[in-house]
């Protein structure tokens, strides 16, 4: 059984501060990138799998500019197989959308015969939360969203989700679309021979206007601005000053 | 000039210019949040349907009459299957997917729950429509705002699609007024095991484990007090405990740090991926305040933060800071908050 895993590569906001553009138009992207944190959950859940003999194959797919061959470098690094890239500029916070990275995954997933496919949960750049659900609808497959441990037999998996209340288990036979939350597994660090080998695996490169994908989704992003800033907070030097104001001033109790 | 196009629409015929909620509930009653979401769907100003689907949900229909008024909710649809017992984004989808079809909806709402991001993107795609998730604004019945980069950006989209798939927060609308309901008599119930496809393959429910709490729900508690990991342990989440007994009407959060330090369940996080919050007063403790963090609380009315660090970047955003050790102040708090409530 062969594995598909998506792959994004994002802003790194752990460290970089996130600029809003003057002008509306977006974000100031020219800062650091990383991995999306949950996309390396899916590659490192993939690589494990395939320890464990369930998969024979992980493929590490990612969409956007050039620099995106990074990532997927580090997934190769990480333990994929081979790597495939699909260029584009569309910018990937604003134009290249969930809808056409699912229709996207979804031509490739019939050109190549996956039986599982492996998401992050969301990108923690436009926040949408939406890649593998689309996924799965587009493919009529069955879904497991917000996983928080998979097992695997055969052809049934059994995923652990994390829900609103507490946690839930389903099962369903492969294929089908898994995304991965927080709490699934803790990525390993490539080792340095492996980024060596990562460099000699195979990485296919395909340009997004070969695929015939319609790019018009229904949404348009029209501009992005700065939050409204909460005003600087007073810091008190007394618990006795904090009840005063919470029950004075903020008038709670 | 949008109340124009709306005075227009009435000339049509209303089942044309719709609006589809999909109700999320407990088996007996709607979720808090619903009353919010219906709130922020009759913002669109068209007639509302209301969809329950599930297991023996006529105690949620009964519910639903007893609180929603029809000015709100013109019909409730029922789609009551053991087939969708637990709600399962594959099920449930082919049954929005149907309705959408019949009945040409121009919006269909979900809350952004995790049921609700689990099911709303299934049915787009099978539109071929790219759905907009936590929306936290309505600025015309085509034009949405919704926070990206962990709330440090605001998007303002516009949508063109036949239909809109819609998840609002529920944080960022008021709720409707329950008390004014006054009987919905249009229920139609729909033969949901007609409309559900390859029945054998399914996605199977195999177990829940829910987390017990006699605490109010964390999205709509009035009061939320949270932990980090300056709180070192999951014993010591017992003094935040005696806190929010003190204070009333409080729920109990949680930093993705504590949570990962296993000090609390993973259904306590507050933040981008985990819950949002905007309760009247939110305690931070022992939480330096991660922009993840942040994204899940900053709408908070009154945000309170107790922590050592004076540099710890949860003092830029909070109304009132306590600088110093957690583990003297929250119980002197605790027991202040009981002295002043006397």
């Amino acid at each position: 059984m062969r594995a598909l895993v998506g792959v994004k590569r994002v802003l790194d906001y752990t460290t970089t501060k996130i600029r809003v553009k003057p002008d509306g138009s977006g974000i100031d992207l020219s800062g650091k990138q990383i991995i999306n944190p949950f996309c390396e959950i899916a590659i490192e859940e993939a690589i494990k799998l395939k320890e464990k003999n369930i998969i024979k194959e992980v493929v590490a797919l990612s969409i956007g500019p050039k620099t995106f061959q990074e990532t997927l470098r580090h997934s190769l690094a990480m333990g994929a197989d081979k790597a495939i890239h699909i260029s584009t500029d569309l910018s990937p916070d604003q134009k290249l959308q969930p809808l056409i990275v699912a229709k996207i995954l979804q031509k490739i997933i019939e050109r190549d015969n996956f039986e599982l496919v492996l998401l992050g949960k969301q990108s923690v750049d436009d926040d949408f939360n939406q890649t593998g659900q689309l996924l799965a609808g587009l493919l009529d497959w069955p879904q497991a969203t917000f996983a928080s441990q998979i097992t695997i037999k055969d052809k049934d998996v059994e995923v652990t989700r994390e829900i609103d209340a507490g946690l839930q288990t389903i099962g369903f036979k492969l294929p089908g679309v898994i995304t991965c939350d927080l709490r699934l597994n803790t990525p390993r660090y490539a080792k340095i021979p492996d980024i060596m080998k990562a460099k000699k695996k195979p990485l296919e490169e395909l340009q997004l206007n070969s695929l015939g994908i319609d790019l018009n989704t229904g949404l348009e992003v029209i501009k992005t601005e700065a939050p409204q800033q909460r005003k600087g907070g007073q810091v008190l030097s007394s618990v006795d000053e904090l009840v005063n104001k919470l029950r004075n001033e903020a008038k709670l109790f | 000039m949008f109340a124009k196009t709306f005075k227009q629409f009435s000339c049509f015929n209303k089942n044309n210019f719709s609006t589809l909620v999909v109700a999320e509930h407990n088996g007996e009653k709607l979720s808090k949040s619903m009353y919010k979401i219906l709130n922020a769907a009759s913002k669109f100003k068209e007639e509302t349907h209301l969809l329950v689907t599930g297991e023996n949900v006529s105690k949620v229909v009964e519910n639903i009459k007893a609180t929603v008024p029809k000015e709100v909710v013109s019909k409730i649809i029922v789609a009551d299957s053991a087939l969708l017992k637990h709600n399962q984004a594959q099920a449930v989808s082919q049954v929005i997917s149907n309705l959408i079809n019949q009945n040409k909806y121009k919006q269909v709402v979900v809350d952004s729950s995790s049921s609700g991001k689990d099911i709303l993107p299934r049915v787009a795609a099978k539109f071929n429509t790219q759905p907009a998730t936590d929306v936290t604004n309505i600025i015309s019945n085509d034009t949405f705002q919704r926070p990206v980069y962990a709330g440090n950006a605001i998007s303002t989209i516009k949508l063109t699609s036949a239909t809109k798939f819609l998840s609002f927060r529920a944080t960022s609308f008021d709720a409707i007024n329950s008390e004014q309901a006054n009987n919905i008599s249009d229920v139609q119930k729909v033969d949901a095991d007609s409309l559900i496809a390859k029945k054998d393959n399914l996605v199977k429910h195999i177990k829940d484990e829910i987390a017990k709490s006699e605490r109010p729900e964390l999205t709509s508690a009035r009061f939320v007090v949270s932990g980090g990991r300056g709180l070192k342990s999951k014993d010591n989440f017992s003094i935040l405990e005696n806190l929010a007994g003190v204070l009333g009407e409080t729920a109990i959060g949680a930093s993705r740090a504590a949570v990962d330090a296993g000090y609390a369940p993973n259904d306590l996080q507050v933040g981008q991926t985990g819950k949002v919050v905007a309760p009247e007063l939110y305690i931070a403790v022992g939480i330096s305040g991660a922009i993840q963090h942040l994204a899940g609380m900053k709408d908070s009315k009154v945000i309170v933060a107790i922590n050592q660090d004076p540099e710890a970047p949860i003092f830029q955003i909070s109304t009132y800071g306590l600088v110093g050790d957690l583990f003297k102040i929250v119980p002197e708090l605790t027991e202040k908050v009981k002295a002043a409530k006397q």
